[in-house]
């Protein structure tokens, strides 16, 4: 089982609930922690469920609802905005047909914003998963995201 | 006018090889540093004068002498959770110069005898925490980590704990709590961190550019070190330069630089010939301030002025084609979004602020709104219970002073909006 071998890499201590939170979302295809992981999760600590929702809910890398095999991260920050004179956002969510928080009906993209990254020295910028998407254009957005849509057909 | 102390092993050394780093003077001054005293440590650095960089600017000796001393167990946490947006100084130096970060953390830990530390790095930095992983693993292999550091009494581990896309754990208590496995939300001060930190017992966090600093510090010698800088601050600071410039990027410069200089010289100006509007210091909890005014120097105390510092070094520079209440917008949006929810005047304040600002933005603002604006960001300012409201709201107080013609005009245009519509 998946979280069980993510579990056994940590000791049985509540301090570790935010690492095994986002180890066992980023092995998982749709991006979500459910109800069943919330439950062995605070099996495994000693805690209650109630404490590891209120965790899972506070953090936003952390999502309660299943989510596109893919996570796109637009920066909507004002460093990236002053250096975006294309409409990042406008041109991946129409790349995709979704508006942001949502998902593509083939489930391979969910669309989300995201706070400054930290790479405004090369804005504007996306984050897909855990790669960060620097000094984008909009033939270079589109190109990344087709070849993400690629690889899955 | 870049003096480069922080930044010299900046795409010199590969960051995945501690062969490279020792090759640099790297653990060097750790080795020197494990035969002084502890106290002796912190007399250099008291000498230093150095103060935090992580926004504040708490002069680090006196914070690390406030450590509290009684108890066995002492933590130590590098604060790298940067979050503020414009800023991206800490990642730079975790991905080009992993080991001086731990280097600074070592020689901190043996000063204030702490037994465990933390290196606390948001969850969007996949690269710099797995540069940082490598390079503490690679520490370790080499005892400068670990059990009797070089043979000395001394022993010591760091940890890599990921945040997980809350800019509030950057806030001292907030990152406690998250270290500790918890919502990342802040505590009531006193008592301080020094006292009771981390499962209550005394921590001691501080930035991941102050701890570069340490090694340098010792390196040259305290007094030296205070001669850098200005006569405010002494030493280096790295900025984090974004925006309409020409070049942005990451420069260091002595403290007394001014925002000119970085914007003009370093940045090479403003980009397509187009005119300078405003500018942005220290990031979105900063003040936005005219281009008549650039001619400050970047020392922390002179933009006391505004009731708010020159924060962790970031300068962001808008040109002409942007409007001052679409940006302030967006810094708000920021902070309603990032608010942990636990003060009153934070969690409704910046939702209110937000609506207020808004009608600016759509030209359906009134005199009214200008006042109740006004004196929402004075509740905010006084009584939210954390840093975040205490300076969330600069952007609007400084433009309120250098950009009140902008908001006079904004409630006439308005009005003429509403009239031509009738
Ligand atoms: C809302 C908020 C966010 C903060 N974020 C950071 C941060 O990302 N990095 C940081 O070093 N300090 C941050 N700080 C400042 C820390 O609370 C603390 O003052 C700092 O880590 C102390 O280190 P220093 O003395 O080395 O500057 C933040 C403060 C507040 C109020
Ligand atoms: S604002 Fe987009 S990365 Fe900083």
């Amino acid at each position: 089982m998946l979280v069980d071998s993510i579990l056994n890499h940590y000791p049985k201590e509540k301090d570790y609930v935010i690492e095994i939170l986002l180890d066992v979302q980023k092995e998982k295809e749709d991006n979500f922690i459910s109800q069943e992981e919330v439950k062995k999760i605070a099996y495994y600590l000693d805690t209650t469920e109630s404490h590891v929702c209120s965790v899972l809910s506070f953090y936003t890398l952390l999502s309660t609802k299943p989510r596109g095999k893919n996570i796109i991260q637009v920066c909507k920050d004002v460093p990236c905005y002053v250096r975006d004179d294309f409409n990042l956002l406008k041109t991946v969510k129409d790349f995709l047909g979704v508006n942001f928080n949502e998902t593509t009906t083939d489930r391979i993209f969910t669309l989300e914003t995201t706070a400054c990254i930290g790479c405004c020295d090369e804005a504007p910028v996306m984050r897909i998963n855990d790669r960060v998407y620097k000094n984008l254009t909009k033939d270079k957005a589109i190109k990344i995201l087709k070849e993400y849509r690629g690889n899955d057909y | 006018m870049e003096q480069i102390l922080l930044s010299k092993r900046f795409n010199k050394i590969d960051p995945y090889s501690i062969k490279d780093y020792l090759k640099s003077n790297g653990y060097q001054i750790l080795r020197e540093a494990l035969k002084m005293k502890p106290k002796e440590i912190l007399d250099e650095i008291k000498l230093s004068k150095i103060v935090g960089r992580g926004g504040a600017g708490f002069p680090t000796a006196i914070k690390m002498a406030g450590i509290k001393n009684e108890t066995d167990k002492k933590y130590i946490v590098c604060n790298a959770d940067e979050g503020e947006p414009g800023n991206f100084k800490d990642r730079h130096l975790m991905e080009k110069d992993p080991h001086s970060i731990i280097e600074g953390m070592i020689i901190s830990a043996y000063t204030i005898g702490a037994y465990h530390g933390y290196i606390y790095i948001r969850g969007e930095y996949d690269t710099a925490i797995d540069i940082m992983k490598n390079a503490i693993e690679e520490a370790r292999n080499n005892n400068f980590l670990g059990k009797n550091i070089l043979q000395s009494e001394f022993s010591f581990n760091i940890e890599v704990r990921r945040g997980a896309g809350a800019y509030i754990c950057g806030e001292e208590f907030a990152l406690i709590e998250s270290i500790e496995g918890k919502p990342g939300r802040t505590r009531v001060k006193p008592p301080y961190p020094s006292q009771a930190g981390i499962f209550n017992y005394p921590t001691l966090i501080n930035n991941v550019e102050t701890f570069c600093n340490l090694p340098i510090i010792l390196d040259m010698g305290g007094k030296a070190y205070a001669e850098l800088g200005s006569d405010y601050i002494s030493g280096t600071k790295l900025i984090s330069l974004s925006g309409n410039v020409k070049k942005p990027g990451l420069y260091e410069v002595p403290y007394g630089t001014t925002i000119k200089q970085v914007i003009e010289e370093l940045g090479g100006g403003v980009d397509q010939g187009r005119n300078l509007k405003m500018i942005q210091l220290g990031g979105a909890c900063g003040p936005i301030i005219p281009r008549n005014l650039i001619d400050m120097d970047i020392d922390n105390e002179r933009f006391e002025i505004f009731d708010s510092k020159m924060g962790a070094g970031a300068i962001i520079v808008m040109d002409d084609r942007f409007d001052l209440f679409d940006i302030i917008h967006r810094n708000m949006k920021f902070f309603e979004h990032e608010s942990c929810g636990k003060c009153m005047p934070c969690r409704e304040g910046h939702r209110q602020v937000v609506t207020l600002i808004e009608k600016f933005v759509h030209y359906n603002a009134t005199e009214d709104d200008l006042h109740s604006l006004k004196s929402l960001v004075d509740v905010i300012h006084e009584t939210t219970l954390c840093g975040l409201g205490q300076t969330s709201i600069a952007s609007i107080l400084s433009t309120m002073t250098f950009f009140n013609e902008d908001y006079q005009r904004r409630i006439e245009d308005s009005k003429r909006k509403s009239e031509t519509l009738w």
